[in-house]
């Protein structure tokens, strides 16, 4: 996030899209709540009528993958009525002519036709966004699991270095981290591409800078590949081993059927959890770690908050610490590497990290700190670029509205989209232990409009067949107000009727992130 | 110090700010006004008087959370008249129903016999579930309210068991309404309310109905500010052992990326609660259903608890010796057998910075490739 959680509350505007926030941040989602409360405005921009739109002044339908064309719409409006920010635009970034000029195509009416959004729609909401003194925006997966997923993210940057929104508080472009730990494994360099604090790994600099801390020669400059590119390649029996540490992908990756068959044709797998997982249970070899109730160490939050984890109870039988199994895998593969404890590395952390060199433990004890924090008498970044963007400039992009990969037909009429329900955590390792968390969503569903279920002559509650180009799943059809006519829901949690055998594995080209939120199925009632 | 902005409260000055009530003065001056009603950040009801004080020129006493600081204000925190409706306010609540809070004037005698005791004299069979953790209790000591010789008033409303979290005990409820506070004006869930009037009054979900067929999402925020004992954590109920020892440890949340602050009790290397960390960001003391009463995970029975093997196709259980021997082996084979640029690492959004930064240090400077991703995009 550019600015903090608190921040939010603060904004005159909030624009919320692609994120169900009451099931998936819910504290986050009180913020939103209470300034909606307070008279604040809420925008809701989503294909699910999902619970925040009863705390909205506004909801915009679109039709799932249509992002780009309803934001380029919003600007449309926004350059036509002269209510963009010039001051801003001219001092803080460059490039703007060039979207001048590519949303003009986007009118209100023909931005109607790709999105399904009234055009009187998209006239208000840009008038309300562009002339609200501070408007933040808010997004999560529904914007970032599409093949165009990058490009969604960089059209909201435009929309909100068009109004001047980005570097004060109350304003910025803030993604909803969804794990809890999701945004520390990024700034630690468990990324293909970077080391710690994005530090590129083709730099020569950053290598050199590595080499000589590790006391090491020979690191590579090439990079790697990310998750969905491994597993491609394994399929073809052109990658060997993997080892996974607590991740359980034969739930979580899409089109499973295909990544099933990448897991299984590596020569050696390892696994490293707290549970026998899915993909545990296909290992060669599983080796039994932590949970956070058991460690010390930090945990970064979505608005870069570096905070402190504290062990409360002993782990259960021969269990141990994650860094502990890597440095004994290291050293029995003759390498030496040995701490202490989490805190030793936190401190080797700082110094090859200069946005956590200013960050400590003891700082850290009560209240967590911002990154980047470059020196121990900073107070931390709460509000990014509030003078200037990371690369000088904010630069513009223009952009066009792309299809998504797969697009309904005759044969599968029905868009799928899946996400998380509240009661229920990603492959449910932890959460479906609780008798409880059980008891409130106890299984799978298919969640579908009263209009389709209609039409498929499926009533509430009956067992029906998924299908997708991909494989099928067996589940509960549900009828709810949340769903939209031609939209179906239905959350991944559940490895028995895991949909993710259905969704499609095509990836955006830069963040390869794979195309969770469409892929066209059809439903049948099962004999 | 200007005259404008001070008042005298027990005979000290203090400078406030414009809006602030006379209950925050005195809070940040660490003078004690007791409050049971009053919910920070949330709107003053006023609803149970406790913290009314004596205001020179007033004529009567004033609630001091919904009282804004005046200029020149001369304010009595504990006077002999304060005191005097403060035990009538406790002793009215007391009365109004099941607060078998066991204060007593009887002799010193030994726990269990003095527990006794009093149990027989409430004809009753069971201690409050907050004994020695409520609100009420507190000020009843403060104040020397003693219950002997109340009338016990039985609920007009049987308790609510029928969810997973929550026990709702109505005989319990003194209608302070910081549960509906919690539920409208901090977690916006709108699930509660107060409802019927009078006597009958009740703090109702939806059209009366059990939590689980309401709005409800199960926060427990309400849980959390309940200062007596009408709203108890079932779970925590049945396993935490009463007045045996706890420690409470602060932590963060390992569910979604907020990074909500909360305190762990800890009985017996074992979890009993969970509470959201009071006052600091980011979640102020909030948390959700699943931070608050997802945590049966880490003791669960299913937990690895030794490495395993794949021998014929079956996981066995081996020592680590074993297993990490297996594993620096084979690494070390596919590695000169094959390159490094075939092997990868998975890291994890779950672990901590430190796991996350070796898992990527092993990855590069031992393997040699920049083969490491994790599940940031699934």
């Amino acid at each position: 996030m550019t600015n903090t959680i608190a921040d939010i509350e603060t904004a005159d505007v909030i624009l919320v899209t692609g994120s169900n926030t009451t099931e998936n941040h819910p504290v986050l989602s009180t913020f939103i709540k209470r300034a909606a409360l307070k008279g604040n405005t809420v925008i809701v921009v989503d294909p699910r009528k999902i619970k925040l739109t009863e705390h909205s002044q506004n909801w915009l339908r679109p039709n799932p993958g249509t992002d780009i064309a309803w934001i380029n719409g919003l600007m449309n409006v926004i350059i036509q009525e002269k209510l963009h920010n010039s001051e801003f635009i001219k001092n803080r970034t460059e490039g703007f002519e060039a979207i001048q000029e590519s949303v003009k195509l986007y009118t209100p009416e023909y931005v109607e036709k790709i999105t399904g959004i009234p055009a009187h729609d998209i006239i208000e909401t840009a008038r309300l966004f562009a002339k609200a003194d501070k408007a933040s925006i808010c997004y999560c997966m529904g914007i970032t699991q599409h093949t165009c997923g990058t490009d969604n993210v960089k059209s909201l940057a435009n929309l909100s270095m068009l109004c001047g929104h980005l570097g004060k508080a109350g304003g910025g472009v803030n993604p909803l981290r969804g794990q809890n730990n999701v945004q520390g494994a990024c700034d630690m360099g468990g990324l293909p591409n970077v080391f710690t604090a994005y530090q590129k790994v083709d730099d020569p600099n950053a290598i050199k800078k590595y080499e000589a801390f590790w006391n090491i020669t020979g690191l590579s400059n090439k990079p790697g590949l990310a998750v969905t590119e491994m597993i491609h390649k394994a399929e073809k029996g052109e990658f060997k081993s993997l080892y996974i540490i607590g991740e359980n992908p034969l739930v979580s990756d899409p089109d499973l059927n295909h990544a099933e068959k990448g897991f299984r044709n590596l020569e050696f797998l390892v696994v490293q959890d707290i549970f026998l997982t899915e993909t545990a249970k296909i290992a060669d070899v599983v080796l039994p770690s932590f949970c956070f109730a058991e460690k010390n160490g930090t945990f970064s939050n979505t608005e870069r908050r570096v905070q402190r984890v504290r062990k409360a109870v002993e782990a259960p039988g021969f269990a141990r610490e994650d860094w502990k199994i890597t440095c004994e895998i290291a050293t029995r593969m003759g390498t030496n590497m040995h701490y202490n404890s989490a805190e030793e590395i936190f401190k080797e952390i700082r110094q090859v990290t200069p946005s956590y060199a200013g960050i400590t433990w003891e700082r850290i004890e009560k209240v967590g700190i911002h990154w980047p924090c470059p020196t121990v008498d900073h107070p931390g970044t709460p509000i990014l670029h509030t003078t200037k963007f990371t690369r000088g400039k904010g630069l513009f992009h223009a952009i066009h509205h792309q299809p998504p990969a797969e697009l309904t037909d005759e044969k599968y009429p029905l868009v799928l989209t899946t996400g998380r329900v509240l009661y229920h955590y990603h492959t449910g390792s932890m959460t479906m232990k609780s008798d409880g968390l059980n008891e409130m969503s106890p299984e799978c569903f298919v969640e579908i409009s009263q209009n389709d279920a209609a039409k498929l002559d499926i009533v509430d509650g009956e067992m029906v067949n998924v299908f997708s180009r991909r494989g099928k799943i067996k589940a509960k059809l549900s009828i709810s107000s949340k769903a939209v006519d031609g939209t179906v829901f239905i959350p991944f949690h559940f490895a028995k009727a895991a949909a993710n055998r259905l969704t499609n594995a095509k990836i955006d080209p830069v963040a390869k992130i794979p195309e969770f939120k469409v892929c066209a199925i059809t439903i049948q009632k099962a004999a | 110090m200007s005259k404008e902005n001070t008042i005298t409260i027990d005979n000290k000055q203090f400078a406030f700010k414009a809006g602030e009530t006379i209950l925050e003065v005195a809070k940040r001056n660490n003078i004690f006004i007791p409050t049971l009603c009053h919910l920070k950040e949330t709107t003053p009801t006023g609803a149970c008087r406790i913290c009314i004080v004596e205001v020179k020129g007033a004529r009567d006493l004033v609630p001091s959370c919904a009282a804004p600081a005046v200029s020149g204000m001369f304010v009595r925190s504990e006077s002999p008249e304060v005191i005097k409706a403060r035990k009538n306010i406790i002793q009215l609540m007391l009365a109004s129903g099941n607060h078998n809070c066991a204060i007593r004037k009887f002799e010193p005698d030994d726990w269990t016999s003095f527990h006794l005791k009093v149990l027989k004299e409430d004809n009753y069979n069971e201690l409050c579930p907050v004994w020695g953790d409520c609100k009420l209790q507190d000020l009843a000591y403060r104040y020397q309210v003693v219950t002997k010789l109340l009338p016990v008033s039985l609920s007009k409303y049987p308790m609510e068991t029928v969810n997973p979290f929550i026990i709702r005990d109505f005989s319990r409820c003194i209608l302070c309404g910081r549960c509906v506070q919690a539920c409208r004006e901090i977690q916006v869930n709108n699930a509660i309310d107060f409802g019927y009037r009078g006597a009958k009054a009740k703090i109702v979900a939806g059209a009366d109905v059990p939590l689980k067929d309401s709005d409800c999402v199960f926060c427990g925020e309400c849980v959390q500010v309940c200062p007596v004992g009408a709203l108890i954590p079932k779970e925590t109920f049945k396993n935490k052992k009463r007045f045996e020892k706890t420690e409470t440890v602060r932590t963060t949340c390992s569910y979604c990326g907020v990074g909500c602050q909360m305190e762990l009790t800890v009985q017996d290397n074992k979890i009993v609660e969970i509470n959201g960390a009071e006052d600091v960001e980011p979640n102020r003391g909030s948390l959700c259903v699943k931070g608050r009463y997802g945590y049966d995970f880490v003791a669960s029975p299913e937990r690895l608890t030794t490495p395993l093997i794949k021998k014929n196709g079956k996981l066995e259980e081996a020592s680590w010796d074993e297993a990490l021997g297996l594993v620096a082996a084979r690494f070390t084979e596919i590695k000169t057998k094959h390159g490094a640029d075939l092997m990868g690492v998975l890291t994890s959004a779950r672990v901590t910075n430190e796991d996350n930064y070796i898992a990527q240090k092993f990855t590069r400077s031992v393997l040699k490739t920049n083969n490491i991703d994790h599940c940031a995009r699934l």
